[in-house]
């Protein structure tokens, strides 16, 4: 690890000024990502500040009925929010789905969001990666790439986005509101919080430097059924293949509201719209799913050795649409 | 709190097991070297220094967490509890003596961090929190073996005393310890 200057502040306005202060700073929330990946040099912040002093340890209802989550509360808190996993179950499971309860105490929601790929080559620095070291090429490509991505990769990247709260958010049409330094407030979608590597993997986010994330915002509730559902190798505290989050209703025997999130298979926490659309309106069933599979992976391309994500997504989704649609059949 | 440059040290105060300590340390040093190898509690054990395997957890105010992942200056404001604060070779802990009872470890490197967590683990339990395994548990006296695994999942054991580990902690939660 390299030498940093290190500043604790006591609210978000001297945080902000901290981190303009000095270009470069980086924030640390929780560190179970940032401090990982500074032990092994490949994040080499000069200037850290430490946020774990501010207050935005919160969840609180919106007045339009949705509910705002500080950035700086944990995922295990979140998980366990009566709020969360009485209207917006999907998102508890998520986040129960990942990590380890040692690490959910310590990791925010600001962090999980931001947190960076598990691509093997990313963290060896001595395999050429253009997420680490832009121009160096991607080992990820010809390599061992069983946990990368198939859709949204480029040729110039196929690292996958490890977030399952991420995927549970998307599918919630989550918000992230957060403050720059010159003292404004931003609000955008989380859609648009990440972007697609293309040219430049380096750049994951469309955070300016300095940008503070100060919460996550939900949309009221929607009605439907909620369902997270992961596929890993092992039962418990390892990344997803493939992960589904899905808000499904039916009413009178048809599908009146859908939303699909998908984590293990974008370069970030993957959406599709049309595929909700095809769903949206028509009966429940398994000619139906597979259409809607066909959707999402119409675009899907594997890369060897994570060939098998292609038809182990299509079946999860297939069986997550039916435990959310059986009994209303 | 002004910035502390990067060739300073960090002059900080510790709380750990209810003493406080005063540490002059690098900003780099992480909580879990800052245990062992200033305050020369080495109960806490290091197995990967990245959050993998739970060898390092410890309690900061009641919750467990990995040591190795959090940086000993982030923690002024807290109380750290180690296995040293939990009992000692006279007076063990419940949960140690139950791990002693049902030979749960065989070299014992994982089992300091196995206990740390238990505890955390069941205090978790008993404010009703959710896990995978349940996903939607609530407040309990007693806790299924399935649910242990789960929620112990953070904690690897490299000899696989893994239905040992689960005996240990089941027996100590079925008895008085864990309603304390
Ligand atoms: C062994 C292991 C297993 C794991 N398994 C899973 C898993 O199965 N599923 C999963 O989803 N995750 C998993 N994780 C990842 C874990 O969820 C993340 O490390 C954690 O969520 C990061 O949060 P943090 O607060 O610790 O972030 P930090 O490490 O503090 O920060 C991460 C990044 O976010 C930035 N940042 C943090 N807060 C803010 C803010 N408020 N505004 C702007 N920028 C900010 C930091 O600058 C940094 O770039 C695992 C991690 C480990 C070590
Ligand atoms: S040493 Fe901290 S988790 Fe392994
Ligand atoms: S007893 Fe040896 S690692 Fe667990």
């Amino acid at each position: 690890m390299i030498a940093f200057d290190y500043i604790r502040p006591g609210d978000a306005a001297e945080a902000l000024q901290a981190a303009a202060e000095r270009p470069g700073a980086r924030f640390i929330a929780g560190g179970t990502n940032l401090l990982d990946l500074m032990k092994l040099g490949i994040e080499r912040p000069r200037h850290l500040v430490d946020i774990g002093g501010l207050d935005l340890r919160t969840v609180s209802e919106t007045p339009d009925g949705g509910l705002r989550i500080g950035a700086l509360v944990s995922n295990a808190e979140l998980a366990a929010h009566p709020l969360v996993r009485d209207r917006y179950p999907v998102l508890s499971q998520a986040i129960l789905a990942g990590a380890s309860g040692q690490l959910r105490n310590k990791a925010t929601t600001g962090g999980n969001l931001l947190q960076r790929t598990r691509c093997y080559y990313f963290y060896d620095p001595a395999s050429p990666c253009n997420k680490r070291e832009p121009g160096s090429g991607c080992a990820a490509l010809g390599g061992f790439n069983r946990i990368m991505a198939i859709l949204g990769t480029s040729a110039h990247c196929i690292a996958s986005h490890p977030s399952d709260m991420a995927v549970a958010m998307r599918a919630l049409d989550a918000r992230v509101e957060t403050r720059l330094p010159e003292g404004t407030t931003g609000d955008r979608k989380l859609d648009t919080l990440y972007r697609l590597p293309g040219t430049t993997p380096h750049i994951e986010h469309t955070l300016a430097p300095g940008e503070l994330i100060t919460a996550v915002l939900l949309p009221p509730p929607v009605p439907g059924r909620h369902h997270y559902r992961k596929v890993r190798d092992r039962a418990s505290y390892a990344f997803a293949l493939v992960s589904v989050a899905a808000v499904v209703a039916v009413e009178d025997g048809r599908i009146t509201q859908a939303a699909l999130a998908f984590g293990g298979i974008g370069t970030m926490p993957w959406r599709d719209r049309a595929a909700e659309e095809l769903l949206v309106g028509a009966t429940p069933g398994q000619d139906l799913f597979e259409r809607c599979a066909d959707a999402v992976l119409a675009r899907a391309q594997g890369h060897g050795g994570n060939d098998f994500k292609i038809p182990l997504l299509r079946r999860t989704l297939v069986a997550c649409l039916t435990d959310l649609t059986e009994d209303a059949r | 709190m002004p910035w502390i440059e990067a060739d300073e040290s960090v002059p900080l105060t510790l709380s750990v097991n209810g003493v406080s300590h005063h540490l002059d340390v690098d900003a780099r040093v992480t909580l879990l070297d800052a245990l062992r190898e200033h305050l020369q509690l080495t109960g806490t054990k290091k197995g990967c220094d990245h959050g993998q395997c739970g060898a390092c957890t410890v309690l900061v105010n009641g919750r467990r967490i990995n040591s190795c992942l959090s940086l000993a200056v982030m923690h002024r404001a807290d109380e750290i509890t180690t296995i040293e604060g939990l009992g000692t070779p006279d007076a063990l802990h419940p949960l140690q003596a139950a791990f002693v009872e049902t030979d749960g470890f065989q070299c014992g490197y994982c089992t300091s961090g196995q206990i740390c967590s238990a505890i955390g683990m069941l205090d978790e339990w008993r404010a009703g929190w959710p896990s995978h395994a349940g996903a939607g548990a609530g407040p309990a006296r007693t806790i299924d073996a399935a649910e242990i695994r789960e929620r112990m999942s953070g904690n690897l054991c490299r000899c696989a005393a893994y239905p040992r580990i689960v005996e240990a902690i089941t027996r100590y939660a079925a008895g008085e310890g864990a309603e304390a």
